[in-house]
């Protein structure tokens, strides 16, 4: 009898312990984690990016801690088409996340990693990668170039929820 | 009584008082002088006990060096130099569990070959065997978690590279992320988790397994030396196994445990050499996201993988990285249930021998690919290495000027010109002797097969230019190539003027 009533009150402790135990652990996990992931966040003022050029951009991770140190400065390519057109690429190739580079001579994006290749615009040129650069939503604000941001880019998440092929305007 | 005798008996007497309380005495000598066959006194069984000393190894240097790490994303690389250049010894002690980790991995891995030819998994082993299989995914998990830790450029993109596989997970993928970086993204989150992994949990279980598999070989008996045509059968074995330890059995200690005690002092001793020849693994450059200027490595160990992650097909590469690893963890777990008894010695067991040759030698071919890394495109080697002047040598102008674009264009990041430049696509030296001039243009304008067309980033004339260069590069000795399709037609119908715009040479 006091056996049972003693399995009882450590199964109920367990469970009371077990709950918040998981709950805290699944947390970076949970829905509404999930979906508040990203923020809108500056690049800077437009006349950084010249008219027909790609250039590197860095922006602050908007839900930095204190204690990420440089992990929360997250780079970006910005490629100016013309007039009010950008498209805001993010660094990692969509094959295994490696930081492809601009060669601005040959119009082309480069993964050291596995040899992915992009065209200019981030649709994919050649390699392993299964797809196009991811890109970030934009806009204009202020004169500034504003992305929504925050999320590592993956093939089941994009940074940012998808939109059509590369090349046409997404903002 | 002499001050040494004096010294012994209370040393005795001290012995003696602990063991009427710990009772442990009598165990430890049973455990230490428990029979085991005189076949396994051999050289070939001293890999596992090597591995559990390197563990320890492990623990020891693992421990020490969180005295100083601090498992902070802002920090963490800063303690690494702090370790490595102002602690006294941290060097050391930093290249000791980084060179330990290595030759553990390595040792788990023969250890797993030796027990596998020698068909130690079979009846009633099975059990072991399969705790082995979780201890080695637990080692490989604590060689990528310490990686991690390490908290430099390629553990940065290391965690890339892994939230990348983790979000080709069909419905859960982006979940999955989120656990693994602790966060939507990679940062100061993600290094508390992988501490607590590598520090705690993994080390734990490690820990838990290894005694629960050491326990089952003291229990089980260890493997006897597999004899061609002595089947195992579920019957006979535990008897015949009694009768031999009985009729030709030798004391563990000290008989077979002498050869364990030799090869564990010498691999502490190669270890603790390469730790003092070759120093500390890192850290690289540290974990700054906007350097860009990187290229991603992972350890030793994961370098086929990495060499995998490039060669598979496009189309199959989801498929195969989410069910290879299942499968062949899976096949690895149920092989003695599969196989559990019968023929033990690998001289009866061809496909067991050829298995084992063929995923060395894959393994082995991958790991070095992954060393060369052909399909990388060299970021640099346009800028670096200039068109050599025996290509230019007798040109015309405008094939000069072709070979101008050549280096504009950067082609050799990926084609190399006198074994100067990439290898992702193929050398130039001879290209001409492959492709026809139609052919030349085409590949340069649409690409295919991996080039990217380069239709919209050069002018014609930057075309016809580099063409013309490229149809210079034949190579000695070699006839240019030619459509085939033209000596079959009469030659006024053959492509006209091809062969006139590029001057015989």
């Amino acid at each position: 009898m006091l056996l049972r009533l003693g399995l009882l009150i450590n199964g109920a402790a367990a469970a009371l312990l077990l709950t918040p135990v998981v709950r805290y652990l699944l947390a970076p996990a949970r829905k509404q984690a999930m979906r508040s992931d990203q923020a809108w966040v500056t690049l800077g003022p437009l006349e950084q990016f010249p008219e027909g050029q790609t250039r590197l951009a860095t922006f602050t991770n908007p839900f930095r801690h204190p204690w990420d140190g440089e992990t929360a400065d997250i780079p970006c390519w910005v490629r100016h088409i013309r007039g009010n057109q950008f498209q805001v690429f993010a660094i990692n190739c969509a094959h295994l996340g490696c930081p492809v580079r601009w060669f601005a001579q040959s119009a082309l994006f480069l993964c050291p990693c596995h040899g992915g290749v992009y065209y200019e615009d981030g649709s994919l040129a050649g390699g392993p990668p299964p797809r196009g650069l991811w890109q970030y939503r934009h806009k204009i604000e202020r004169g500034a170039l504003v992305i929504l941001a925050g999320r590592l880019p993956t093939l089941s998440e994009s940074a940012r929820r998808e939109c059509p092929p590369a090349g046409s305007s997404c903002a | 009584m002499s001050p040494c005798g004096v010294v012994v008996r209370l040393i005795r007497a001290l012995g003696a008082w602990l063991d009427r309380r710990l009772q442990l005495a009598d165990t430890i000598r049973e455990v230490a002088r428990h029979r085991v066959p005189r076949s396994t006194a051999s050289w070939f069984y001293v890999f596992g006990s090597v591995t559990f000393v390197l563990f320890l190894l492990q623990i020891v240097t693992g421990v020490v060096l969180a005295f100083s790490y601090v498992p902070s994303a802002a920090e963490a690389w800063n303690s690494l130099q702090t370790l490595n250049h102002d602690e006294p010894g941290g060097w050391f002690l930093r290249a000791v569990h980084g060179w330990g980790s290595t030759f553990m991995v390595a040792l788990v891995l023969i250890h797993m070959v030796q027990v596998f030819l020698f068909g130690a998994f079979k009846y009633p082993r099975e059990l072991t065997w399969m705790t082995g299989v979780l201890l080695l995914l637990l080692t490989l998990g604590m060689a990528f978690t310490g990686q991690v830790l390490r908290f430099d450029q390629d553990a940065y993109w290391g965690l890339g590279i892994g939230a990348s596989i983790m979000g080709r997970v069909p419905l859960v993928g982006a979940r999955l992320v989120h656990l693994l970086l602790g966060g939507p993204i990679i940062a100061g989150d993600t290094l508390s988790h992988f501490f607590s992994l590598h520090v705690f949990i993994v080390p734990g279980l490690l820990l838990a397994l290894a005694g629960l598999h050491v326990l089952m070989v003291l229990t089980l008996g260890i493997n006897e030396w597999p004899m061609p045509g002595r089947l195992v059968t579920r019957d006979r074995y535990l008897h015949d196994y009694e009768e031999l330890v009985q009729k030709d059995g030798i004391p563990f200690v000290p008989d077979a445990f002498q050869r364990d005690l030799v090869a564990a002092g010498l691999a502490v001793l190669a270890v603790l050499g390469c730790a003092a020849l070759f120093g500390p693994f890192g850290p690289s450059g540290p974990p700054n996201p906007t350097i860009i200027q990187t290229t991603p490595r992972p350890d030793f160990f994961f370098l086929w993988l990495y060499a995998a992650l490039s060669l598979l097909p496009r189309n199959l590469e989801t498929p195969l990285l989410l069910t290879a690893p299942v499968i062949g963890i899976g096949v690895l777990f149920v092989l003695p249930l599969l196989s559990g008894f019968g023929e033990k010695s690998w001289r009866r067991r061809p496909l067991a021998v050829l298995t084992v040759l063929l995923v060395g030698v894959s393994f082995a071919a991958l790991t070095r690919l992954g060393q060369t890394t052909p399909w990388s495109p060299v970021a640099n080697a346009w800028s670096g290495a200039p068109v050599p002047a025996r290509y230019l040598e007798g040109r015309s102008p405008l094939e000069r000027q072709g070979a101008l674009v050549l280096q504009n264009k950067q082609c050799r990041n990926c084609h190399a010109l006198d074994s100067m430049g990439g290898r992702r696509g193929p050398a130039l030296d001879e290209v001409a002797s492959r492709l026809t001039v139609d052919e030349l243009i085409r590949q340069v304008l649409q690409g295919g097969g991996n080039m990217p067309a380069y239709g919209k980033n050069l002018s014609p004339p930057e075309v016809t230019a580099l063409v013309s260069f490229l149809e210079t590069l034949r190579g000695d000795g070699l006839s240019p190539a030619r459509n085939p399709a033209e000596a079959a037609l009469p030659p006024s119908a053959a492509s006209p003027g091809r062969n006139a715009a590029s001057p015989g040479r």
